[in-house]
């Protein structure tokens, strides 16, 4: 089990999760954050003073996937994510410990399993 | 003659109202000091001064009511703030600053001449700047000048001047929301400038000017066409023209873009709405000479917006499965924009049909244009232009004979209905082509639309650096004057 966490554009979320969907992967969290990487910092101004603003607003995604997911997902958001210019985020990948589900006590990769396609889900 | 009133809210030339008329008037309610102050202008000075006081009571009515109007301005950048993405809340904001700052100075100079200076069918060609011979506040007989097709309100040129600027700043702005989010800011200053100047005044003159349209018995009493109607077809012209937004339409299908702020949106109507005490009213351009007249349209406006509301309320639910908030919005503007040319004309029975029908519209109206691939992130086009024809033709429908309209439904036969049929679409479609053609034009030289980039990161920041919603703990670094670039 490994602890997906990806940093992407905000406007690529839509495409990252129908693409996350499509590879079968519906469990994920997503956190508005802000960040700074290589991406040239913006130029802002207010009544006369200029400041450069370097942390820029991005999303973060952190999904739990069985081992036989990592692949697909990895693939997936680096497939939606991707512009080809500076500032498209980063995937990290950790060794996962333990995951339980509330609602039944299930562990690990029974916890992880999904329990259907959820209702109005593009897949 | 403007906003034509064939039961004459304009006195008879020169002579003021009796001095019971007066009293009358001054007990249902006019401040205190004011009634003081009159009373005594008129024991000591007799009919003269009754002439003054009847100038003086409409002038404030005019200012006041231009006033409310211009209050609108706020309803209208709240509605497309509130309707738009919080990444082009600043670039809203700025042009609809920009477009009355424009206007306040474009209709002064030229706008106001086109529009009503004494001149041919067509178009003024008098009164540039405001100059030339004007014998305001007298009217009929009495007036000499340059601006004669004003000549019916017993009011001073400048307080007619004041009531129709805002008047020309409503039609620009309401454009601004239906082109939000991806018009460049420049293009957008100089549309404004045209439309004040040239395409809102000289479209205008053949209906409140004196121009063709007027000469053919067209009514328009407070413009659900010269204003409401002209401003959603420039609308749509220039939305055509700008493309949809990037996302609004993908594989053959709408995706709904929503607002970022529906308090902003309610705030925005309901400011609207109170300004349409003004709009409509107002447009009397007096009041002395007949305050039944101005208690009717308060009465017309207000219930034909309410039915508009329901209807659009209902609609939307029986359609979509839940009542709508932002079309029930876009509803109860539908509803104030109809009433705008018969208020004066109806009855309140007639306004309530007048509302219900324009609030179904705009609920067929919204989805029938993005089933055509307009975006219009505010429903400008439904709400102004479909309704604004609405509007006018319903004054071929419930204008009632004793109140000067000779609608179809009370017996006036089918003239009228024409009449006001051609002239909706004539100046609707003379907004339409004159606009899409600007924007071609502006298209052509120096540009319409921001780059791709820009969109998807938002006007805000790529047209004015700014952001609406600064996060309270953004870190960032100061530049050195003079060492930026």
């Amino acid at each position: 089990m490994k602890l997906i966490t990806a940093i992407v554009r905000p406007e690529q979320v839509v495409a990252v999760k129908e693409a996350l969907f499509k590879a079968g992967v519906q469990g994920l969290t997503l956190m508005r954050v802000s960040g700074h990487g290589g991406q040239a910092a913006v130029h802002e101004q207010y009544r006369g003073s200029s400041y450069l603003v370097e942390f820029h607003d991005k999303v973060q995604l952190t999904i739990a996937v069985s081992d036989p997911f990592v692949g697909p997902t990895i693939d997936a958001i680096v497939r939606a994510a991707r512009t080809g210019e500076v500032g498209d985020g980063k995937i990290f990948v950790q060794p996962l410990d333990q995951v339980v589900r509330i609602r039944t006590g299930e562990r690990d990769v029974d916890a992880l399993t999904p329990v259907g396609v959820p209702e109005g889900l593009p897949v | 003659m403007k906003r034509r009133n064939p039961t004459d809210v304009g006195r008879t030339p020169g002579v003021g109202p009796s001095r019971e008329a007066v009293g009358r008037a001054l007990r249902r309610g006019l401040p205190l000091f004011l009634v003081v102050a009159l009373a005594g202008i008129a024991g000591a000075q007799g009919a003269d001064a009754t002439t003054k006081i009847t100038v003086a009571v409409d002038t404030i009515w005019v200012l006041v009511t231009g006033a409310l109007v211009f209050f609108m301005q706020a309803g209208f950048a709240l509605v497309e703030a509130g309707f738009q993405s919080a990444k082009n809340v600043v670039n809203i904001l700025m042009k609809n600053a920009s477009d009355f700052m424009i206007a306040s100075i474009a209709f002064w100079a030229f706008g106001f001449a086109f529009m009503f200076g004494n001149g041919i069918g067509l178009l003024g060609l008098h009164g540039w700047f405001l100059q030339g011979p004007d014998t305001s506040p007298l009217t009929g007989s009495a007036y000499h000048g340059i601006f004669a097709s004003l000549s019916w309100t017993g009011v001073p040129l400048f307080a007619k001047f004041f009531f129709q600027l805002v008047f020309a700043g409503t039609a620009a702005t309401i454009v601004s929301g239906a082109i939000g989010g991806r018009v460049k800011f420049p293009a957008y200053l100089i549309f404004s400038v045209v439309m004040t100047t040239f395409v809102y005044a000289i479209i205008g003159h053949w209906a409140w000017g004196g121009g063709w349209l007027s000469q053919l018995g067209f009514i328009d009493f407070a413009g659900s066409t010269v204003v409401h109607g002209v401003g959603g077809f420039a609308a749509l012209a220039a939305a055509i023209v700008l493309g949809p937004r990037i996302g609004r339409f993908r594989d053959g299908k709408v995706t709904a873009m929503p607002g970022h702020n529906m308090t902003f949106a309610a705030l925005g109507v309901f400011i609207l709405w109170l300004g349409w005490f003004g709009f409509n009213p107002g447009s009397t351009m007096g009041i002395v000479g007949d305050p039944g007249l101005v208690a009717r349209i308060f009465l017309t406006t207000n219930i034909a917006a309410a039915a508009a509301g329901v209807a659009s309320m209902v609609v939307s639910w029986m359609r979509f499965g839940k009542p709508d908030f932002s079309m029930t919005m876009n509803g109860l503007l539908a509803g104030l924009v109809a009433i705008t040319a018969p208020c004066a004309f109806v009855s309140p029975i007639g306004a309530v049909i007048i509302g219900l029908v324009a609030g179904v519209l705009v609920v067929l109206a919204i989805p029938m244009f993005d089933a055509l691939g307009v975006d219009d992130p505010v429903g400008a086009v439904s709400v102004h232009g479909v309704c604004g024809i609405w509007g006018t033709m319903s004054v071929g429908l419930f204008g009632l004979p004793a109140l000067g309209a000779a609608g179809l439904f009370a017996g006036g036969g089918i003239h009228s209905l024409l009449i006001q049929t051609m002239g909706t679409f004539a100046m609707c479609g003379a907004a339409f082509g004159s606009v899409y053609v600007l924007w071609l034009a502006l298209k052509a030289t120096m540009g319409i639309r921001v780059g791709a980039h820009e969109e998807i990161g938002g006007l805000d920041v790529a047209e004015h650096g700014a952001e609406a919603y600064v996060p309270a703990d953004a870190l960032r670094e100061p530049v050195l004057v003079g060492a930026g670039d």
